[in-house]
């Protein structure tokens, strides 16, 4: 015999929406992979700032990175690209669509190497779109090269040592126009999460940085992207509380030494400094500390850079408020007359 | 007003010569740089004021300043407006080949050239214009620098005295290329027109027969460049997003339709813009950008040439599977790299037909004239978003960048056709849907747009691997199954894309089968070949692919098809084999140019009176 048992309400969000609204279909990366965790912060983030699923469009290249997106908000439009070419795709559907939130997350090589030249034009257009880079430093789908992100001397499973530099993606964020910048580690939930939220009211380009090592092929002794190795080296720059626009303020994170950063929507970024001379609207104190940290074998996390004024591309576009994609026929077809007009110009 | 009366004479036998009216060609030899463009435009305009049928054609190098180019401008009582092999009349202005552009005329022709070049030494059976340029552009030009510039001018004047233009048509046409806002320069150049004018009024006895005479047939007529015309195609389609990488031949498509976009596509009560356009980092992104926007509902286009396109190849094959619409132009041109970028040529048919990897297969149309690149650039765009795929439409360098003269092209009399979307109300309707599912029998799936406010409107856009229901599979049953659907879709499209112009000659045997730009050379050569050969033609004029079925019905009719097509490897006719039986092929027959000139009537009718073994 069953016994009734009357279940607890479902707890809903701001969108009245369930967090189940937010999933999606079943992984199939590895166990252990930075990614799932990487997936649970989005869909955590998103839920929890009732954002509307359904005005979300996700976006990916290839590579295990570029897999997940089918993983988390189920009830967004979704497109996997080609192979290092997400940011024309993004582009393109933001253009035809400024309404719509942007999310694309892709990994080091479809960044770093085959993408490079989209991921610069990306940063230079300050984009209003969250740029995730599930950064692994190694090739998972192919099993196991080396990508660009890999630190010099990292040693693979097989032993052959990386002889050339990483590129650092948040170095070149920054350098080249993205106006929010920040490294993170898939293990460290509560820095991801305000980071997260931060890109999703921020309203131009995020990139963020987030170390998520691959259990497969990178998670061994001499390798630098390895679970133990960024617990050992992680240097945390900042601490971070975000404060959603509708929300009292928080007590997250100590007052004292607090910088406040208020986004696009009235939301609010609280960073602080850990007793650095660091202003995250300063591209060059980032710079430098990046540098710092590097030549100490550091893997420096946390916000580098934020900038709410810059003028995004959508902006300097100027196109109508309404999506271009469903303009009527009224607006986009002129008039005969303006076609007579031009024959006559031609005769 | 003409002001020569005297009768010409021949130069090599004195005898007396009838004057050939409104039927020759004029070339004019320059550099490049040397602003030549603007007297050409100027000398071609005016004969077309007078109501003469003419093309210009610019032949140039891939070069900013110094290097040799040509013009020429074909007047034709006929309405022939092919290029003319033969030069009836040069203007040579350009020292490095003066020599050389003489010693390739055929007797009789005039030449006009600066005095200092002597060209005159070089042969007697030809008419020689000697003009002092410098000495008459000082007076008129007191501005050195400027002089370089306006001493074509003299030319244009030069000419107009020896064929008899009449000079305010030439005024008009200085005033419409300068526009209200360079009046002054206008006035400057006007005064180095009349110079000529009156040099050649003076000094010149008229021997050449040559001439033109005011005739009614440009009545209402416009003169456009094909990009330009296809520019204004897709402002009328209502274009929102247009993406682009600057190359040779296309740039000036897109940079046209910016022009036409900020008159005619600003909101005027908003101020804003109802398109975005984005000079894009390379072509595959600006492909890219085109499959996102379309992918998220707007009517977006990119033009380019064929590096391009080979660079856009992995993107369009995602693009067929994916079934996103996009519209592709193509100004097509010859080889990569340092590959006679300023040529025209045909040569991308195969590689677009079957652009990208896997199994892929892209409709294409062919525009002929101004008037089909208007036409067909709204109809790629409705067929695109009907077909829910990548549609490119093929012009040619020649087509794209030539001045041609064309009806005044016709406002689009349907709505434009958004294809099969879903909205929120359709799917409260519905109670969801299938992306991959063949409702309708046609092969095309529903889709939805990003941002549609309903909790079941999202679907999962990935490569070839998915199911009906856009979920991944690797399955070989929901693999064959997606593919055998494109290859209906692809099927379905043949009786909607623009169909084949057929003129059937119950007395011929042969069948001629062009697109594009051949068509000035297949029609000229027609009349050829019936008045100097007696042979009898039909032609079908080839408008898109997937073919139609008028194709193979013409293939039926005809003992002997020739496919006449500007490229080495006889492409559309290796497309024709991959798809008809042996007893259609047999009877296909190959003509081929691919010069980098445009195609000339001569050519075409040498080579079949070569093949018919006359």
């Amino acid at each position: 015999m069953s016994t009734t048992v009357t279940p607890p309400p479902k707890k809903l969000n701001r969108a009245g929406l369930e967090v189940l609204s937010y999933k999606g279909a079943k992984t199939t990366l590895c166990a252990g992979c930075g990614h799932n965790a990487i997936s649970e912060r989005i869909i955590e983030c998103f839920y929890d700032l009732g954002v509307q699923p359904w005005n979300v469009a996700k976006f990916s290249g290839i590579g295990c990175s570029s897999k997940s997106p089918a993983y988390f908000l189920g009830l967004s439009h979704g497109f996997n690209a080609v192979h290092g070419r997400m940011p024309s795709v993004a582009t393109g559907a933001m253009l035809a669509n400024r309404t719509v939130l942007g999310i694309g997350v892709t990994g080091d090589g479809d960044t770093a190497s085959i993408g490079m030249g989209q991921f610069m034009h990306l940063l230079r257009r300050n984009l209003p779109f969250i740029y995730i880079i599930e950064d692994n430093g190694v090739y998972g789908l192919t099993k196991g090269q080396f990508s660009a992100t890999a630190d010099l001397g990292s040693k693979l499973k097989t032993g052959v040592i990386n002889d050339l530099p990483p590129f650092d993606c948040c170095a070149l964020a920054l350098r080249c126009g993205a106006t929010f910048v920040a490294r993170s580690f898939s293990g460290d939930k509560k820095q991801l999460q305000a980071i997260l939220k931060t890109a999703i009211v921020h309203n131009g380009l995020s990139v963020i940085d987030v170390i998520s090592p691959c259990t497969t092929f990178n998670d061994h002794e001499g390798s630098t992207k390895s679970y133990s190795y960024i617990k050992e080296h992680d240097e945390i720059l900042n601490e971070l509380d975000f404060v959603p626009y509708y929300d009292d303020i928080s007590v997250e994170i100590d007052e004292g030494d607090v910088q406040e950063v208020e986004l696009h929507d009235g939301s609010k970024l609280r960073i602080r400094k850990l007793g650095r001379e660091y202003d995250p609207g300063n591209k060059f104190d980032a710079l430098k500390a990046m540098d710092e940290a590097e030549k100490k074998g550091e893997v420096l996390t946390g916000v580098f850079y934020v900038d709410t004024k810059k003028p995004n591309f959508m902006e300097m576009l100027n196109m109508e408020d309404a999506p271009l994609a469903t303009l009527p026929e009224s607006k986009v077809r002129p008039p005969k007359e303006v076609l007579d007009q031009v024959m006559e110009e031609l005769r | 007003m003409s002001t020569i009366e005297v009768s010409t004479t021949s130069p090599r036998s004195g005898e007396f010569q009838l004057p050939i009216v409104n039927d020759f060609s004029i070339q004019v030899a320059t550099v490049n740089g040397s602003g030549s463009q603007t007297a050409n435009s100027v000398l071609m305009r005016a004969i077309f004021q007078m109501g003469i049928p003419v093309s210009g054609k610019n032949m140039f190098p891939s070069n900013i300043q110094g290097l040799p180019t040509w013009f020429t401008i074909r007047a034709s009582k006929q309405g022939y407006t092919a290029r003319k092999k033969e030069v009836d009349f040069l203007v040579a202005m350009n020292p490095e080949t003066a020599r050389e552009d003489v010693m390739k005329l055929d007797g009789g022709a005039a030449v006009v050239y600066d005095e200092p070049l002597k060209l005159d030494a070089l042969r007697s059976d030809l008419h020689f214009y000697p003009v002092p340029f410098d000495k008459l552009v000082g007076p008129v030009c007191p501005e050195a620098k400027l002089r370089k510039l306006v001493r074509n001018m003299i030319y244009d004047g030069i000419v107009a005295n020896l064929l008899s233009l009449d000079m305010e048509e030439v005024h008009k046409a200085l005033l419409k290329q300068f526009g209200k806002k360079k009046a002054k320069a206008a006035e400057l150049n006007w005064g180095a027109c009349q110079a000529g004018y009156d040099y050649s009024a003076k000094t010149f006895t008229k021997s050449d027969p040559f001439r033109v005479q005011r005739m009614n047939s440009t009545a209402g007529k416009i003169i456009i460049e094909g990009n330009a015309a296809a520019a204004l195609g897709c402002v009328f389609a209502g274009v929102t997003v247009v993406t682009w990488y600057p190359i040779t031949p296309s740039s000036s498509l897109v940079e046209s339709m910016i022009g036409y976009l900020k008159r005619f596509r600003i909101d005027k009560e908003t101020g804003k813009s109802t398109y975005a356009v984005v000079q894009a980092e390379d072509e595959l992104s600006a492909i890219g950008m085109v499959l996102g926007a379309a992918w998220a509902g707007a009517r977006s286009a990119t033009s380019t040439a064929g590096p391009g396109i080979s660079l856009m190849s992995e993107f369009v094959g995602l693009g067929y599977y994916a079934e996103i619409p996009a519209v592709i132009f193509d100004v097509q041109r010859v080889g990569p790299s340092t590959g006679l970028p300023t040529r025209t040529a045909q040569g991308d048919i195969l590689s677009t037909a079957l652009l990208s990897h896997g199994d892929t297969k892209h409709p294409m149309l062919f525009p002929h004239s101004p008037e089909e690149c208007f036409s067909m650039a709204i109809e790629a765009f409705d067929l695109a978003e009907q077909f829910q795929t990548p549609v490119f439409v093929m012009i040619d360098l020649d087509l794209g960048m030539n001045n041609w003269m064309a009806d005044a092209f016709e406002y689009p009399t349907q709505p434009i056709k958004r294809g099969k979307v879903l909205t929120a109300a359709d799917l409260d309707r519905l109670g969801g849907f299938a992306r991959y599912k063949d409702v309708d029998g046609d092969g095309v799936g529903y889709r939805t747009l990003p941002g549609t406010n309903h909790p079941q409107a999202a679907y999962f856009t990935r490569g070839s691997g998915h199911n009906e229901k856009a979920q991944y599979t690797e399955r070989e049953d929901d693999y064959v199954n997606n593919m055998d659907r494109l290859s209906h879709k692809f099927v379905t499209m043949r009786s909607h894309v623009p169909q084949a112009v057929v003129d059937y000659n119950p007395k011929a045997n042969v069948g001629f089968v062009a697109f594009g730009t051949s068509h000035y050379a297949v029609e000229e050569s027609r009349d050829q070949l019936k008045s100097e050969y007696g042979i009898e033609t039909s032609y079908l004029r080839l408008r898109a692919y997937p073919f139609t079925a008028d194709l193979l019905d013409f293939i039926h009719r005809h003992d002997r098809v020739y496919v006449i097509e500007q490229n080495r490897d006889a492409q559309m006719l290796g497309l024709m084999r991959l798809e008809y039986g042996a007893g259609e092929i047999a009877k296909l027959r190959s003509m081929r140019y691919y010069g980098g000139l445009p195609l000339d009537a001569r050519t075409v009718t040498d080579d079949i009176v070569r093949q018919e073994g006359k």
